[in-house]
């Protein structure tokens, strides 16, 4: 199948891809989010990445869950359709759209509450189902559509918050997805395109499950007590946290670092983060050592991004289940129903 | 001694897992195809092994296949039942035991029949394996019933052959287990035995069938290319029903690969997220479940509805409320089904009454989702879905194609002057929809569970949304003509009898026993919710209606004053909650009660 899609005129200075496409052509409506907030920045990543790759905007599928990660299926590719649907279970509509059409390239985002706490239990079992598709999780370390509240992927080491210290253990949705059989599993900072733009790409073609954890930044609340937007001090200082009547606007946080160096970045919350990235000599086509890697750089202190595994021949979902090459939503009334005279060694088989 | 034809009730008392099902099902299927109607119960635990479990067939040729109370021969095979089971026979019925231990002389009754056969001991020296010889115990039991009732012996033992085709070893020794047990009844046992069978017409050319099997078929007619389920009692036969005849009639045939996708879910909500993402793909999608897992899929149901999404939904209810009685049946699930989920939410049920209405159903509710754009919910129960019930055989109309509702493909995209996702271009309250990928330029829109205009934007203007609000209002009304229609039978009488589902069976015994109290009632079985014009037009047309619910809230009647604006003083429940299927004898009584305590007149109530 062919889509060819209309000349436009285009801006003289935007690079032009090989379908004659520019960026602008995978760009969304306005985004609503706050100025500076990471989750932007990975849309950006997302446009720029299926701008390269150059296939056609409309041969794409978004779905989300809910949150202000969530929206932002909104404010990439408006010549798709997407699906903003419920909190937590966006791999489930994911799954559902994946068996329906498998000809479509799924793009599923999410957030770290999203997928860490209320949605867990379907992240888990959309990896173990190995659903063709790039799932994208804007980790803010916090709940930002409901202002503020801790999330479940709160490290408590590498983080070092300075205010409140978060008291339970943190899900890492990485090691996660590296256990429960992933086979393309990435995590990069929102602020850093070299990285983010050509793992989005890989992982838009991989074919099976991908998943990047995207760390990125919430610049309206911090989390620590020291903070006057943090979730706390909103809730002691204020009759309801839905009251938050300003927020500053925040700067984009950026990182540039070479492959086999460490990066501090500045979050907004005071506190440091270390970025760690694997260098050409990573091979990351080894499950186990992928794991303890990411496990013992985290137990110093750093986190570590980049490519982390990937297995390029691993079957996915269509191919467990043995389905038609052709999308099941295509399939006409002689493929779908057999006709009456089917029936008729049923009924006799009941007879 | 009396002996009366293809007429009682028997009931099997077995421990669970000792392999009687199979043995009573041969029972309950060789009757039928000596051409008696059968209706057949399975009373189960919650449990795989060791509790009690019960297996009742109805025997009657005239057709009656609801459940009857009392029992006419009771097969006593688990002695911890004893008491109940001796219990439950009718005077003059017979208990049929084993008696290798006897039966204790505080359990004797007077007024019944006893058949003992020694069924341990007969099988003792005939089969080594301690396994076999407790399984063949049930087989023995079919040979002496054989011949006490005169069951034809080629039927039997060529079910026995088929039933074993697979595993030939085991033919013979079930064959010497029957004639064992015939054997013994022929030479020991008082003849004539006052039940027995004859070869009838009765059946026709129905077919015997469960009510979630017939629907899984259906969805595999119906067009489904994707299931995902997670497993409930008693729903779980329904996507196995799909499973097996999409695996025979749906792979394709160069390249061996399948037409059909079946996911087994982690829970109901991904179950019903998967159909949800499956329809909004464009793909027939749908899942089965029960009470708890509607439950758990109220959040996306509300999704499905505001967003417009098609999705199809089969919900066998069973005995609730929460995990309540698992392995019974109840209609208890209407209110929380009808209107599942938070806001001003209501959706579309069918009921069926039949495996052929299952089979029916199964493909309208496909086609009903796709054109409303709405989740459609199937509510089967227990009784009917996982009993091998006496059916229509399944037909598809030759000239029957799907219905895929309003949607816009590329060419018709560009035939349009404009696409709104949400303009009601036809007044009618559906809008048109495009499938992901459809168009390069046109008809992509943002689908989500928020506020949105026309165009699908998103919007919190009060005005816009109460606008689509009142849309979806529209949408319900058109639903009204949609659905499948009300089954009136309307002769002018004062009283009107409503019923749904599982309901019907004993409908048929129940207007002819109140006819023998000179009682006549009209009836109506309603098919589906939202209630049609029909609907009301029978209420108008009755002085005193009664309402038949299998549950305690009467959920029916409240639908009906609910959505109709009725008096709730004007509708007369019927009720009967506690885990087996409603009987004649139960309406009988209820309806004779109201009309003795309201001193109304009989048989006078002819309208002029
Ligand atoms: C069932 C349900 N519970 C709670 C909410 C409220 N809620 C909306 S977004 C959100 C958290 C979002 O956090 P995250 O996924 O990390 O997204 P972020 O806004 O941080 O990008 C919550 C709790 C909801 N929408 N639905
Ligand atoms: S609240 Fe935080 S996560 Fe949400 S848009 Fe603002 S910065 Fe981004
Ligand atoms: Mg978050």
């Amino acid at each position: 199948m062919t889509f060819v899609a209309k000349p436009r005129v285009h801006h003289p200075l935007l690079p032009i891809n090989d379908i004659g496409l520019t960026r602008r052509d995978y760009e969304g409506s306005v985004s609503t989010l706050c100025a500076g907030c990471g989750h932007d920045s990975v849309s950006a990543a997302v446009i720029a990445a299926c701008a390269e790759l150059s296939i056609p905007p409309h041969r794409f599928a978004k779905v989300s869950g809910i949150g202000c990660s969530s929206k932002t299926p909104s404010y990439f590719l408006d010549k798709s359709h997407g699906f903003n649907s419920v909190h937590g279970r966006m791999p489930s509509v994911a799954t559902g759209a994946n068996l329906a059409n498998r000809s479509l390239y799924c793009i599923g985002v999410s957030g770290d509450g999203d997928s860490a706490s209320i949605g867990l239990g379907q992240f888990a079992h959309i990896v173990r189902r190995r659903i063709n598709m790039l799932y994208l999780v804007d980790n803010n370390g916090t709940y930002g559509l409901t202002k503020g509240q801790f999330s479940a992927t709160n490290d408590k080491g590498s983080t070092s918050k300075r205010g409140v210290p978060n008291l339970y253990e943190p899900i890492d949705l990485v090691t996660l997805a590296l256990q429960l059989g992933a086979s393309f599993v990435a995590r990069s900072f929102s602020g850093d395109k070299r990285q983010l733009v050509p793992l989005i790409k890989a992982g838009i073609k991989h074919h099976g499950f991908a998943l990047i954890d995207v760390i990125s930044p919430c610049v309206a609340f911090n989390n620590h007590s020291g903070s006057t937007k943090s979730y706390d001090y909103v809730r002691h200082h204020s009759e309801s946290v839905t009251k938050i009547d300003y927020v500053e606007s925040g700067q984009e946080i950026t990182a540039d670092y070479e492959p086999g160096t460490t990066e501090d970045v500045e979050m907004p919350d005071g506190s440091t983060l270390r970025l760690s990235k694997v260098d050409a000599n990573f091979d990351p086509h080894d499950r186990i050592k992928a794991l303890q890697y990411v496990q013992r750089r985290q137990s110093e202190g750093e986190v570590v991004t980049g490519l982390l595994y990937v297995d390029p021949e691993s079957p996915d979902c269509h191919d467990i289940l043995e389905t038609i090459d052709t999308p099941l939503n295509e399939l006409d009334f002689a493929d779908l129903c057999p006709g009456n005279a089917a029936l008729a060694p049923i009924n006799q088989s009941f007879r | 001694m009396s002996v009366s034809y293809n007429d009682f009730v028997i009931r099997f008392a077995n421990v669970n897992g000792s392999g009687s099902a199979s043995a009573n099902g041969m029972f309950a299927k060789a009757l039928f195809r000596m051409g008696i109607p059968v209706a057949t119960r399975n009373i189960f635990p919650s449990n795989i092994e060791v509790l009690p479990t019960w297996f009742e067939v109805r025997v009657s040729d005239v057709g009656y296949m609801g459940r009857r109370e009392g029992v006419d021969i009771m097969v006593a095979m688990n002695a911890e039942t004893y008491d109940e089971d001796i219990a439950a026979i009718k005077p003059g019925g017979v208990l049929l035991y084993d008696n290798s231990a006897a039966l204790s002389a505080n359990r004797r009754r007077s007024d019944i029949r006893e058949y003992g056969i020694p069924i341990a001991q007969l099988m003792l020296p005939e089969f080594k394996d301690q396994n076999q010889r407790s399984l063949f115990k049930n087989i023995c039991y079919l040979g002496a019933l054989a011949e006490l009732l005169n069951i034809e012996f080629d039927v039997i033992s060529g079910m026995v052959e088929t039933q074993f085709a697979a595993k030939q070893k085991l033919i013979q020794p079930n064959i010497h287990a029957l004639a064992v047990g015939r054997k013994y009844a022929r030479e020991y046992l008082a003849h004539p035995f006052p039940y027995q069978v004859k070869r009838s017409t009765a059946v026709g050319d129905r077919i015997m069938i469960d009510g979630n099997t017939a629907a899984g078929i259906g969805a595999v007619f119906g067009g489904a290319t994707v299931c995902a389920w997670y497993p409930i009692t008693p729903s779980t036969s329904l996507a196995e029903g799909f499973e097996k005849y999409a695996h025979q009639l749906r792979v394709d045939k160069t390249t061996g690969k399948n037409k059909f996708a079946i996911v087994q879910a982690e829970d109901e909500l991904s179950a019903m997220g998967i159909v949800i993402g499956a329809g909004w793909n464009g793909a027939r999608a749908f899942t089965a479940t029960s009470g708890p897992g509607v439950s758990l899929m109220s959040e996306f149901l509300g999704l499905a509805y505001f967003a417009e999404i098609p999705a199809v939904l089969f919900d066998v209810q069973r005995s609730g409320p929460s995990t309540g009685m698992p392995t019974r049946t109840q209609q208890g699930d209407l209110i929380s089904a009808a209107y599942a989920s938070h806001g001003d939410t209501k959706h579309v049920l069918l009921f069926p009454s039949t495996p052929r209405e299952c089979f029916d159903f199964a493909a309208d509710a496909l086609d009903l989702a796709d054109r409303l754009q709405t989740p459609i919910i199937v509510m089967s129960d227990l009784e009917l879905g996982m009993n091998d019930n006496l059916s229509e055989p399944l037909s598809w109309d030759e000239g029957r194609v799907h219905d895929r509702g309003k949607v816009l493909d590329a060419a018709g995209l560009d035939a349009a002057a404009t696409f709104g996702r949400y303009l009601d271009v036809d007044g009618d309250g559906i809008g048109y929809r495009t499938y992901p990928g459809t168009h390069p330029e046109k008809g992509s829109f943002f689908t989500r569970g928020t506020s949105r205009d026309e165009y699908a934007r998103y919007t919190e203007s009060p005005e816009i949304y109460g606008r689509n609000m009142a849309r979806l209002q529209l949408k319900w009304q058109t639903a009204r003509k949609l659905v499948p229609q009300a089954e009136i039978n309307s002769r002018g009488h004062a009283a009107g009898i409503i019923y749904y589902g599982t309901s019907a069976s004993p409908m048929q015994e129940t207007i002819d026993l109140l006819s023998e109290d000179r009682i006549a009632v009209d009836q109506m079985r309603i098919r589906s919710f939202p209630f049609g014009p029909e609907v009301e037009k029978f209420i108008d047309e009755h002085d005193f209606l009664f309402v038949v619910d299998q549950n305690r809230d009467a959920q029916m009647k409240t639908l009906l004053v609910n959505e109709l604006s009725l008096d709730p003083n004007s509708l007369v429940s019927i009720l009967y909650f506690e885990g087996l299927s409603i009987s004649a004898d139960t309406i009988r009584e209820q309806v004779q009660t109201y009309f003795n305590q309201n001193k109304l007149p009989r048989l006078t109530g002819v309208k002029s």
